[in-house]
């Protein structure tokens, strides 16, 4: 068992490593959602139609940029594993004894430490656009487990389309079809009260959702998380497990 | 996870179980991808410490049975052994025990030299003490020490074959499998890789499993080689006998022409050739 962990912690090491000699990248990463706040929610917000309860639009909204930045990053993660069978890379890994449950923990990991440095970005934004945050330590906590989670999630995801679809061109064209309608299957920028009841049932089964929801109460001031926070981590948890174990079943064919 | 015996047998090096067992064999080992069979009814014996070539033009079947000795493809049927265990049944007893270097370029760009060993020292469990012991060693072997710092995609073709053969090194692999080690290297640095594979034998008494279709390669540095050709052995041999079989001053290359005939041309797919070309680029 320590094995495994110390393998996991192998691999997600030598990510967070290959992040520090490029941290612009991260930088990068950023200005699509700030874009979503700054231009998208400033103007939605003075709509006032959208019936977000006590919460001010921004309010509502802010946790469910931070989530779909998170998505857009960690969606196309695959694009990196193919790169990295081209390469070669992935044949050593494969190699290794590291068990394939080992190894997709650990890129799941990995993707969780690097979302996280968006959360930093978009709060300080989100702090200069007068959001009311939640700035207590547990609730900060709270809000790094929750996109951890969601990137482990989709990166795995990401992770295991890639495996089947072997190809970058295949994956880019994958990957833009899957990151719009988790988006709008979701309740990141409206509630699912307004949503007609074929999407409000497909937001039900997004794990984004839930993560979105946890986020709301966990992120803003006076936010409430409608399912309850234990719900909203125990099904992405859920999720996650079965996202590894799909993804390591599926990691050694990425190769062949 | 793996029972603790096994763990100290594979953590003590070259591992006392291998000694009986000859370091490969397959029996009528076969690999079909949809209707082309790129193993046929392979037999293949490498005893222990050798230093073997699987030779052939592309296609012939060498990378997929490298592939399925190190456990990255199943066989479609036979079987195969790296040091007594089956590359099926007990991958993972094989993968503690052997060093793999594919044809394509396995050191991660983006990482130092440095963190390249220290990744694959933590895959293969090595202990912190031991760790930095051996990855200090492996700098110093291969002459990579003043680059350890460095960027690895800022280093040279050879360089990197060298960083890649100290990573498959660092937990003393009884048997080391290497695809084309040298294709795509100048003349100085092809010399450099021999050297260091004759030394690595010497020091740490590793088998190595090279497949090459480079003549020249397989006449300095194998003692036996088997020449593939549709997916068999259609010759084996040391490369003296082998030249002598076919008398009159015979080279390799006569003798790669003879068994393989006009293989050269037909054998080899697209995919193969782009991947030989972007390789070569990559280390060039």
């Amino acid at each position: 068992m320590f094995v495994f962990l110390r393998q996991t912690l192998a691999v997600a090491e030598a990510e967070v490593r290959k992040l520090r000699h490029d941290p612009m990248e991260l930088l990068t990463r950023a200005i699509q959602p700030l874009l979503w706040l700054v231009v998208f929610g400033r103007v939605f917000g003075r709509l006032r139609e959208i019936p977000t309860g006590q919460l001010s639009y921004l309010d509502f909204m802010a946790p469910g940029i931070l989530a779909q930045s998170v998505l857009f990053i960690a969606i196309f993660y695959g694009i990196s594993v193919i790169w990295e069978r081209d390469l070669g890379i992935l044949h050593k890994f494969l190699v290794s004894p590291a068990s394939r449950v080992a190894l997709v923990s650990g890129k799941a990991l990995s993707a969780g430490v690097r979302a996280m440095s968006q959360a930093m970005i978009i709060y300080a934004v989100a702090a200069l656009m007068k959001i009311h945050l939640r700035l207590s330590v547990g609730a900060v906590l709270g809000v790094l487990a929750s996109i951890a989670l969601g990137a482990a999630i989709f990166s795995t995801f990401s992770l295991a389309v890639a495996c089947v679809v072997k190809t970058r061109e295949r994956f880019m064209g994958i990957g833009q079809v899957l990151t719009m309608p988790l988006f709008f299957a979701s309740n990141a920028i409206y509630p699912l009260a307004m949503m007609p009841a074929w999407l409000r049932g497909l937001a039900a089964a997004n794990p984004l959702t839930y993560q979105v929801d946890a986020l709301r109460e966990l992120m803003i001031d006076g936010g409430r998380s409608l399912f309850g926070l234990p719900l909203d981590f125990a099904v992405d948890a859920i999720v996650l497990v079965a996202l590894i174990g799909l993804g390591a079943r599926l990691y050694p064919k990425i190769i062949t | 996870m793996r029972p603790a015996v096994s763990e100290a047998a594979a953590r003590c090096g070259s591992g006392a179980e291998g000694s009986a067992a000859p370091a490969v064999e397959t029996v009528r080992l076969m690999r079909r991808f949809g209707p082309l069979t790129a193993v046929d009814d392979l037999n293949l014996l490498v005893p222990a410490g050798a230093i073997f070539g699987l030779l052939g033009p592309n296609g012939a079947g060498k990378s997929t049975t490298i592939k399925m000795l190190t456990t990255l493809l199943a066989p479609t049927s036979g079987s195969a052994r790296v040091l007594g265990f089956d590359v099926a049944r007990q991958s993972v007893e094989v993968r503690w025990r052997i060093g793999y270097i594919p044809q394509l370029l396995s050191a991660d760009g983006s990482l130092t030299g440095y963190e390249n060993l220290l990744v694959f020292a933590k895959l293969y469990d090595i202990r912190r003490a031991e760790r930095a012991r051996r990855i200090q060693e492996a700098l110093d072997f291969m002459g990579l020490a003043d680059a350890a710092d460095t960027l690895v995609r800022r280093y040279s073709g050879g360089m990197i074959r060298r960083l890649e053969i100290a990573q498959s090194m660092l937990h003393r692999p009884a048997v080391l499998f290497l695809d084309e080690p040298t294709v795509g290297l100048d003349p100085v640095a092809r010399h450099t890789v021999w050297t260091h594979l004759r030394d690595l034998r010497r020091q740490f008494g590793a088998t190595i499993l090279m497949t090459t279709h480079d003549m020249e390669e397989a006449d300095q540095l194998c003692e036996v080689v088997a020449i593939m050709h549709r997916g068999r052995v259609v010759a084996l041999g040391s490369p003296a006998d082998l030249k002598v079989t076919l008398g009159g001053g015979a080279t390799l290359d006569d003798v790669f022409v003879h068994y393989t005939g006009t293989a050269f041309e037909e054998g080899a797919r697209y995919q193969d050739v782009a991947r030989d070309r972007r390789t070569a680029r990559r280390l060039g």
